[in-house]
């Protein structure tokens, strides 16, 4: 495997590897690892570094919803201006075009489910191009981002063996 | 009257290990670089192929060797990933772990007084096993020197030469060393011109770093006088589920299952369902484990090297087997585990050629390791 795609799988895992660490995992010198990780960032391989949170465990309450949209076209419009547009919006987390019954994948996420209600009837609904939404909230988590939330399993291998 | 054990038995003192695994039992919070089983579970897909095989109330015995679904596909991948040709009928026998596999060739082909040369430092069955048996152990130390590689050289010196059987384990518990065809090439002329049986236990065959695993059996000559010991512990995270396999000439396969038809009958059918699905579909799982694995090693390698702490390249299994610090091997471990709650185990506990040494498990996930290494390091420092 490539020290690249080595790095990368190693960052998806623990973003917080150290550079010595990585170098340690991957085989390779520390300076190696810094140049190949720059040069990810550098070329819009590694867009970013983010915790997992799980916000169940805080005091402050999030809401979250899946949105289907449904968008009609036309020669002026693609799905990817459409798409230029509704990214502005800070309470847009993921957006993403599908395949199957409608269009777009939206998730959005506010502080209470009146603000994103309003959200998307206000901000979202009334884009020309958008026919229909369909929302979804999340109404729990029990993983994200391949992390498995909740309280983990205990190991329960003898602490010993042969 | 009081019910006093054989002689057999009392000559044979208790495993090492316990001690120490009553010691870390008695304390909180350790982190155990002790364990010699994977930290992975099964793959979910044998877990789920032995959950439907229940439902659908598959819960009897099976054929003695095994299912033959079962040992067709075993033959067909010991062949795909290692060119041993066995068939499945013959040359295939289904067993409880590859423990009880070896524990049925020793009893099998071992007649009272025979000597068996083993390999040290070694897992630590085999010498009991060989007692059980019957048979008479002759110890064959391996050093730093050879990177815990068996040379023709510590066959003579021990007087493998004149032993009747010889019990190989490559890649090695506890010493994570792996032995090349070139490598073994020796020690299977050694076995050749000195008439000895090879009981070759590969069961950490697929957690290779370096280069792929030879079976000693594939060696010219070699196939009519080794048997090989794997299963589905170590590569398929299995270890509970005890299934195993021996494969070798079928004289020796039919002597072994006289034993097992008595003894066992059959090995757990559910855990045989199990195997059939990591067999049809678990490769790419095997291969990521052995990659996570992989990268363990290469760190504790490094971070052993950063302390100044001898260790050779260890390049199998999932254990290095670094000096210990302090000459008493025991000694430290204990005071390692009270001082710093983390468990290593004392090279003692595997044989001769053991002590000074300490076997140091990398099954155990990424953050746990690395706090544990930093630990070692505050208490060396």
């Amino acid at each position: 495997m490539d020290l690249h795609e080595e790095l990368l799988e190693l960052l998806q895992e623990n973003a917080r590897y150290s550079i010595d660490d990585l170098a340690r995992m991957t085989d390779a010198e520390p300076d190696e690892v810094e140049a190949e990780i720059e040069r990810l960032e550098s070329e819009g391989v590694i867009r970013g570094y983010q915790a997992v949170v799980d916000f169940e465990e805080t005091e402050r309450e999030r809401v979250r919803a899946i949105v289907e949209l449904n968008v009609t076209l036309d020669r002026e419009t693609s799905y990817g201006d459409i798409a230029d547009r509704i990214v502005q919006f800070p309470e847009v987390r993921e957006l993403r075009l599908v395949s199957g019954d409608y269009d777009f994948d939206m998730e959005v996420q506010g502080d209470s489910m009146r603000e994103v209600s309003h959200f998307i009837s206000d901000k979202i609904a009334p884009i020309p191009e958008i026919t229909q939404t369909v929302t979804h909230y999340h109404m729990d988590t029990y993983k994200t981002q391949g992390i498995v939330l909740g309280d983990g399993d205990d190991d329960d291998r003898l602490s010993i063996s042969p | 009257m009081t019910i006093e054990p054989s002689q057999r038995v009392e000559t044979v003192p208790p495993s090492g290990i316990r001690r120490f695994f009553e010691l870390a039992e008695e304390m909180d919070e350790i982190i155990s670089l002790g364990v010699g089983e994977p930290d992975f579970s099964a793959p979910w897909a044998a877990r789920e192929a032995a959950i439907t095989s229940l439902e659908l109330g598959k819960t009897s015995y099976t054929a003695n060797r095994g299912r033959r679904e079962l040992r067709e596909l075993i033959a067909a991948d010991a062949d795909r990933r290692y060119d041993l040709t066995y068939d499945p009928d013959e040359e295939v026998l289904v067993t409880t772990g590859a423990s009880e596999g070896l524990d049925l060739a020793l009893r099998a082909v071992i007649d009272p007084g025979d000597t068996v040369a083993v390999v040290q430092p070694s897992y630590v069955s085999y010498v009991p096993g060989v007692i059980f048996a019957g048979g008479e152990p002759l110890p064959v130390p391996t050093t730093t020197e050879t990177d815990f590689k068996l040379t023709t050289e510590a066959l003579y010196e021990a007087g493998a030469d004149e032993a009747d059987a010889l019990v190989l384990c490559y890649p090695n518990n506890p010493t994570g060393a792996t032995m090349t065809g070139s490598e073994l090439e020796p020690i299977a002329e050694f076995a050749r011109e000195h008439d000895l049986v090879v009981l070759s236990d590969e069961i950490y065959s697929e957690l290779t770093y370096e280069h792929d695993h030879t079976s000693i059996a594939t060696l010219p000559g070699m196939r009519e006088r080794t048997i090989v010991f794997n299963g589905f512990s170590k590569a398929y995270a299995m270890t509970g589920l005890r299934l195993g396999y021996a494969l070798g000439p079928p004289e020796a396969i039919a002597a072994m299952n006289r034993i097992h038809q008595y003894t066992m009958l059959s090995a757990p059918t559910t855990a045989q369902y199990a195997a059939i699905e990591a067999l049809e579909s678990c490769d790419d799982a095997v291969g990521e484990m052995r990659r996570q694995y992989d990268r363990r090693r290469r760190l504790v390698l490094s971070r052993f090297e950063e302390m100044g702490i001898e260790c050779f390249p260890a390049s199998g299994a999932f254990y290095a087997f670094p000096e210990s610090p302090w000459d008493d091997s025991e000694a430290f471990a204990e005071a390692l585990l009270e001082d710093q709650h983390v468990a290593v185990v004392p090279g003692t506990a595997f044989g001769e050629g053991g002590e000074g040494h300490l076997r140091v498990s990398y099954a155990t996930g990424m953050s746990d390791l690395k706090e544990a290494l930093d630990r070692i390091e505050t208490f060396i420092s």
